[in-house]
């Protein structure tokens, strides 16, 4: 069960009427949902639903053609992803993004470049005040990696982790940027039971300790009726539910999007 | 001595990021240093100095540049012979009409000409990626040398498009021997070395990477493309440029547009990938492989003496320098770097198999 101490908020993120096409194909038709702080949000559907494009268009990495958004109390239009970044929106990837060139650490340190203040020639002396902000921000980079119990692979290349560890690492470099929104895409696909649950109690733990809103698109039903506190379902791109878990688990069009109709 | 850390603990994070965390790597440096500074202009003939280690060292700073734009920030370039070509131009543009600016500032001043013209080449990398780029870049190596050839201001209308250094003067001596000329090189090399791999270190260089890893989500935490694309053709245009004004001032003295054409670009897109794309180690050894081995064939090739047609001598040497690229291509796909660091994680543990 959610933890029923923390206080559900105000309206965080409230997106109206977002149609969302590629060419000739509508992606997402006519939605609006409404995220509020500290909850934990789950999206879930069939596959193709525009669970990922509804997450996409949140943080600007899409621009829907119909629609509005709201965050924070502010309306943006054709907002850079890079933007929706400095707002404090966060995000993992389905399929994992990490840099994998780059050790763990490195990683989780990009996380925080917004954070950096100084510029490429203060850093090419690595002195003053580029040298203490770099071990500034090791320090806090030290704290993610101690929370996400990562620590014995800090310096090991990403690219040579096990898929479990990458998916951790890719959440620490969403945490490092102290986001207040957090989408995580599947964050527990691919995993075993017991790395799932690590993974539940990261996020749980991120939303309790951190008090970090969490969107999350999930398709293990086991985990969404436990950890989220509200589920939005999606279908062919319209939204089909919208409720508490229970609610929603009792949605006759939901049981219908997911086990089909009798004929 | 062996080369192991055990027992040299870290306390804290400066220690832990320190250039050479491990002990035994700080006193090569310092010892490689030391030779390269003391020893070397001692020992050295003029030949040596003056037709292999300054080249040499010049194509290092060229091979960093390329290396920070390709192996770090991953646009791949076939430009960077035309950005010597800024820098060497430049600097002669620098010193005729400035005569007042000391010889640093001159190359300098080369260097930021270079990385404006970096910016502007580096503009369609915005749009265009990986192969495409490198074409858009290729224009620029053509447009470049055109410009340089057929406007004649840039030459100071010398009839035959050279440009001719200035005498060298440093702290009012004037820099003729060439151990006078490879030590300033190699002081110039060395501190824009370090800067690059300052660079390289920071926030700045992890943008880099972040960008030729996985651009999308680079921008979604928050690293603007834009911005971060144009620096990295900055600086990298920069080093070239510098590494041009050097090729002109302290190598050759006479050089004309036609000296930085595409081979040169070839050849230093070579030494990144022999040496190590994204290292900058990597980057001496390729240009030292690329610029060393031949002169070491052609010594071999000596040793058979009189057996050998010289003709048959040289065509073997081009062979054999082929295959030993292809050869260590395909042992170390990665390059010289990623051979030498295997080779360091294997000493750790030696003489112990496990």
């Amino acid at each position: 069960m959610a933890i029923t101490g923390r206080r559900v908020g105000e309206t965080l993120l409230k997106v109206e009427n977002i149609t969302m096409r590629f060419g000739g194909v509508k992606a997402l038709t006519d939605i609006s949902l409404e995220v509020k702080q500290h909850e934990i949000l789950a999206i879930i559907g069939p596959n193709g639903a525009g669970k990922s494009s509804m997450l996409n268009v949140i943080n600007g990495v899409y621009h829907p053609q119909e629609g509005k958004i709201t965050y924070k109390g502010e309306v943006r239009s054709k907002m850079q992803a890079h933007q929706a970044a400095a707002q404090g929106i966060a995000r993992t990837f389905q399929n994992i993004a990490l840099f994998k060139g780059m050790s763990v650490l490195d990683n989780i340190m990009t996380g925080r470049n917004l954070k950096m203040k100084t510029n490429f020639l203060q850093q090419a002396f690595y002195w003053g005040a580029a040298l203490r902000e770099e071990l500034e921000h090791r320090a806090k980079v030290e704290e993610i990696i101690d929370f996400l119990r990562i620590e014995s692979i800090r310096k090991t290349p990403v690219g040579r982790l096990p898929y479990g560890l990458q998916k951790r690492v890719e959440l620490g470099r969403a945490l490092a940027a102290e986001p207040e929104l957090l989408l995580l895409d599947e964050p527990m696909a691919g995993m075993n039971v017991e790395e799932k649950e690590d993974m539940c109690r990261f996020i749980l733990d991120v939303n309790d300790e951190f008090g970090t809103t969490i969107v999350l698109i999930e398709h293990d039903m086991g985990v969404v009726m436990d950890i989220s506190d509200r589920v939005v379902v999606l279908d062919y791109g319209r939204k089909i539910g919208d409720g508490t878990p229970s609610e929603v688990r009792g949605n006759e069009e939901v049981i219908k999007a997911y086990l089909g109709t009798s004929h | 001595m062996f080369y192991r850390e055990c027992g040299q603990f870290k306390s804290g994070y400066a220690a832990d990021q320190a250039i050479f965390p491990i002990l035994q790597d700080k006193i090569a440096m310092g010892v490689l240093l030391a030779v390269a500074f003391i020893v070397v202009p001692l020992v050295a003939t003029e030949y040596w100095l003056g037709s292999i280690l300054i080249p040499f060292l010049i194509l290092s700073l060229a091979a960093i540049g390329l290396n920070i734009l390709t192996g770090y920030a991953g646009q791949l370039s076939l430009g960077s012979a035309a950005f010597m070509a800024v820098g060497a131009f430049a600097a002669y543009n620098f010193a005729l009409r400035l005569p007042m600016l000391p010889l640093v500032v001159d190359f300098i001043l080369a260097g930021v000409v270079a990385a404006a013209v970096g910016i502007l080449f580096g503009l369609p990398s915005l749009r265009i990626k990986g192969f495409y780029l490198a074409v858009a870049t290729l224009a620029a190596q053509f447009f470049i040398t055109w410009g340089l050839t057929r406007f004649g201001w840039f030459s100071n209308n010398s009839a035959s498009g050279v440009i001719t250094a200035p005498r060298i003067m440093m702290f009012g001596y004037e820099l003729t021997s060439a151990s006078s000329r490879y030590l300033l090189t190699l002081s110039i090399v060395a501190v824009f070395a370090l800067l690059a791999k300052n660079m390289v270190r920071s926030q700045i260089g992890r943008a880099w990477m972040a960008i030729r890893d996985m651009d999308i989500a680079a921008e979604v935490i928050g690293i603007k493309m834009l911005q971060t694309k144009l620096l990295a053709f900055a600086v990298s245009s920069f080093y070239c440029g510098v590494a041009g004004a050097l090729w002109a001032f302290l190598y050759l003295g006479t050089v004309d547009a036609q000296a930085f054409d595409l081979n040169r670009s070839f050849e230093i897109l070579f030494m990144i990938i022999i040496g190590g794309v994204g290292s900058i180690l990597g980057s001496f050894l390729g240009a030292a492989f690329i610029v060393l081995l031949p002169i070491f064939l052609n010594v071999v090739a000596g040793l058979f003496g009189s057996s050998l047609h010289a003709d048959t001598a040289s065509h073997f040497e081009v062979m054999i320098f082929g295959a030993l690229i292809i050869f260590f291509l395909i042992v170390e796909p990665h390059g010289l770097a990623r051979l030498w660091q295997i080779t360091k994680e294997k000493l750790r543990l030696w003489p112990f198999p496990h």
